[in-house]
């Protein structure tokens, strides 16, 4: 068989998808660790507050497109049938149902994350942050879809990945756990800078 | 002689000493109904001809009426703010008085309670009110309530009145946290969004009135506006309710005829009890003056040159300590904010944790102290930081001596025990 | 013509993130407890897209864009002021 054939006759749609798929995860997970350091007003790497917000929404707009390109891809393929809806809807896939109901859900909420930021202004802050909170929900289905849609968790490199991207995530939420028990306790008492500087240790106040 | 031309009587026969425009001269006892009435007839109101209304806001305009609690803004041209516009609106009467060395309010809400109700139904007349909110401090409501049956009882009003008890905290009394404290259950101002008079409660026009002030509209809707500039100063007319507290002999709430001087208002107190080297004028929130200028100045704002504010005279004896007694206010003020924003929340409790350092004669940078106050002030959500602010800048002017003897750890006060009963808990 | 944009700021919004300060040093600094103090008067015209991008990025949406100093009204980007 010559190269261009056996090229040609490679499962073009599927390798794709597998691929967006992985890319996705990897660039969904930034999205969130960049989503949380966006809340907790961190500088990567002396990158200013708003460049590390401006990333996060950019990279979450391209998320969509891969997205895109990952589901259009998954349908698709002649190889497996998955139906338009199957994309959408949870419960509808006749390929490995859980799987991919998994990625539906988040694709679902994802969509609701997105579809009330691009809004956010006529939403108003209060509706738009609880709807945000969706994202918390949505990686874990993306993450749990990803390893029960994929094949490739033997290839090391791919673990590496996706087990590189879960704790990542995980780090980053045990870090805005931290910071919600930190800022209750500085709401009751900031800390004072002038105080500081001023109490010496023969005085004791409080600071 | 008409009931007004005895009241007025007796008060240029007796010098400055009495007059009983608002308060009863039997003190002790509250004015009933048919004893209020006795003394000044119903008042007639028409308040489906729109030429009524025009004639009676145009006296309230000429009268020169302006608010008692606190901002003293023209009632005339808040109630044209609301003739202006269209949907049915409220009156909201304020009695919260969240000042809590003022007394006028109650006292007033106590002994005279029908001068204001009637004050609040002319109101709602003239801007054509659904209804009536009487938000009294909870020492009175007994009183007010007891009014309103006698009124009910002979069915003397056609717009209903309902009486909310007011909610506890300095910033309670503000305009916007009463109508939130009436709508929501949360006594917090608003920030600055839209004026009540456009949108207040439930988004309808609402006119919030201090309880003085809707007792003198009562009252030039019934004898016009000559007769209220009858007593009083030509820019700052009418009378007013002050509350006299401190170092006086016998402190209580007097009603003065703006303008007067400041030493015969004292005397209504029967003046001070011990020396005095400072007044705070306007109540906690309000501005200090030194005693010396002020007693022979005329008791107004143009006449001292401070705002009146809710009409409390402090009276700060000489021996006392002005730094001791600033730092103790500014932290009461400082956990009185509703803590909705940055420069309350956290601005205030470092100035007053500042103030006390001082107090204590610890060594301190000044410099913070005075950028802070400089900071807060216009950037708060409401007026707080701005009253806060200004009440800072006249202690640390009038007690400057004291403030130089502190800052090198000295403090040249005799008595360092604390004249002003501030409430130590920050409720709200 | 003289720009009259000023920004406004929702303070019971404002949480003191900060991110406005950075994006416009040369308007807004902070105070020692990183609230935003915003210079008085109009917002000049070489600014403008910076003003824009703070009112954008703020995470609590707390900074907005008014024609003048009492509007009540937000600006948005379309008006013809800031068509570049």
């Amino acid at each position: 068989m010559s190269a261009g054939a056996a090229v040609s006759q490679l499962p073009w749609m599927w390798l794709v998808s597998r691929a967006s798929g992985l890319m996705l995860l990897v660039l969904f997970s930034t999205v969130f660790v960049l989503g949380i350091s966006t809340r907790l007003g961190t500088r990567l790497r002396s990158m200013p507050r708003f460049a590390v917000t401006e990333l996060h929404r950019t990279l979450a707009l391209f998320s969509v497109a891969l997205l895109a390109l990952h589901g259009a891809t998954a349908v698709l393929d002649p190889y497996v049938s998955i139906g338009w809806w199957a994309a959408v809807l949870p419960f509808t896939a006749h390929y490995r149902p859980l799987a991919l109901s998994l990625g539906a859900l988040a694709v679902d909420l994802g969509a609701a994350v997105l579809i009330t930021s691009l809004v956010r202004r006529r939403l108003g802050h209060r509706w738009w942050r609880t709807v945000h909170w969706l994202a918390y929900a949505s990686w874990p289905l993306a993450f749990m879809h990803s390893l029960s849609a994929g094949n490739d968790m033997s290839i090391w490199w791919v673990a590496a990945l996706v087990w590189g991207s879960g704790s990542a995530v995980a780090l980053a939420v045990v870090d805005r756990i931290l910071f919600t028990r930190q800022s209750r306790k500085e709401t009751i008492q900031r800390p004072n800078p002038a105080v500081r500087r001023a109490t010496s240790a023969q005085w004791g106040v409080r600071s | 002689m008409s009931s007004t031309e005895l009241l007025d009587q007796r008060a240029s026969n007796e010098g400055t000493a009495r007059i009983h425009r608002l308060l009863p001269s039997e003190p002790w006892e509250p004015v009933t109904l048919a004893a209020h009435l006795d003394q000044h007839g119903a008042l007639v109101q028409h308040p489906s001809s729109e030429q009524w209304r025009e004639a009676t806001v145009g006296e309230i305009e000429r009268a020169g009426l302006v608010g008692r609690g606190g901002a003293a803004f023209s009632t005339g041209r808040k109630l044209r703010a609301l003739l202006a516009h269209r949907g049915r609106p409220f009156v909201i009467a304020n009695g919260t008085e969240g000042e809590p060395a003022s007394m006028k309010d109650r006292v007033l809400l106590a002994r005279s309670p029908h001068l204001v109700l009637d004050g609040a139904a002319l109101a709602a007349s003239l801007v054509g009110a659904a209804e009536i909110i009487m938000v009294v401090h909870r020492e009175v409501s007994e009183s007010v309530d007891a009014a309103l049956a006698e009124r009910r009882r002979i069915s003397l009003d056609s717009t209903k009145f309902r009486v909310v008890t007011a909610a506890d905290g300095f910033v309670a009394g503000e305009a916007s946290a009463v109508v939130n404290w009436v709508g929501r259950g949360v006594p917090i101002p608003l920030g600055k969004a839209p004026r009540m008079t456009e949108r207040g409660r439930q988004g309808r026009p609402t006119l919030v009135q201090n309880v003085e002030t809707l007792a003198h509209l009562g009252l030039v809707g019934r004898y016009g506006a000559d007769w209220f500039r009858q007593l009083g100063a030509v820019d700052e007319p009418g009378t007013m309710l002050v509350t006299l507290a401190g170092a006086f002999v016998t402190p209580g709430v007097f009603e003065v005829a703006i303008g007067t001087r400041t030493s015969d208002v004292l005397e209504l107190a029967g003046g001070p009890s011990t020396p005095i080297q400072a007044l705070l004028i306007g109540g906690y929130f309000g501005t200090w003056t030194p005693a010396s200028a002020a007693l022979s100045a005329p008791f107004s704002a143009s006449g001292l040159g401070v705002g009146l504010g809710a009409g409390l005279v402090v009276a700060f004896p000489a021996a006392g300590c002005g730094v001791l007694e600033t730092a103790r206010l500014v932290r009461y003020l400082a956990s009185q904010s509703a803590g909705q924003c940055g420069p309350c929340k956290f601005g205030l409790p470092a100035i007053a944790e500042q103030l006390e350092l001082v107090a204590q004669g610890v060594p301190v940078r000044y410099e913070d102290l005075t950028r802070w106050v400089d900071e807060i002030e216009g950037r708060g959500a409401c007026g707080h930081p701005d009253g806060v602010a200004r009440h800072i800048r006249s202690a640390l002017d009038v007690f400057g001596h004291e403030v130089s003897e502190h800052l090198a750890g000295r403090c040249s006060a005799s008595e360092r025990r604390s004249s002003l009963a501030v409430p130590t808990q920050g409720v709200w | 013509m003289r720009s009259q944009v000023v920004l406004h700021i929702d303070r019971i919004a404002c949480d003191g993130r900060g991110t406005c300060a950075e994006l416009l040093p040369e308007l807004i600094t902070l105070d020692d407890w990183g609230y935003p103090i915003i210079a008085d008067g109009p917002v000049p015209r070489d600014l403008g897209r910076l003003a824009h991008a703070a009112v954008e990025l703020c995470p609590k949406m707390a900074l907005q864009l008014r024609a003048s100093e009492g509007d009540t009204r937000s600006m948005s980007k379309s008006t013809e002021e800031w068509r570049q």
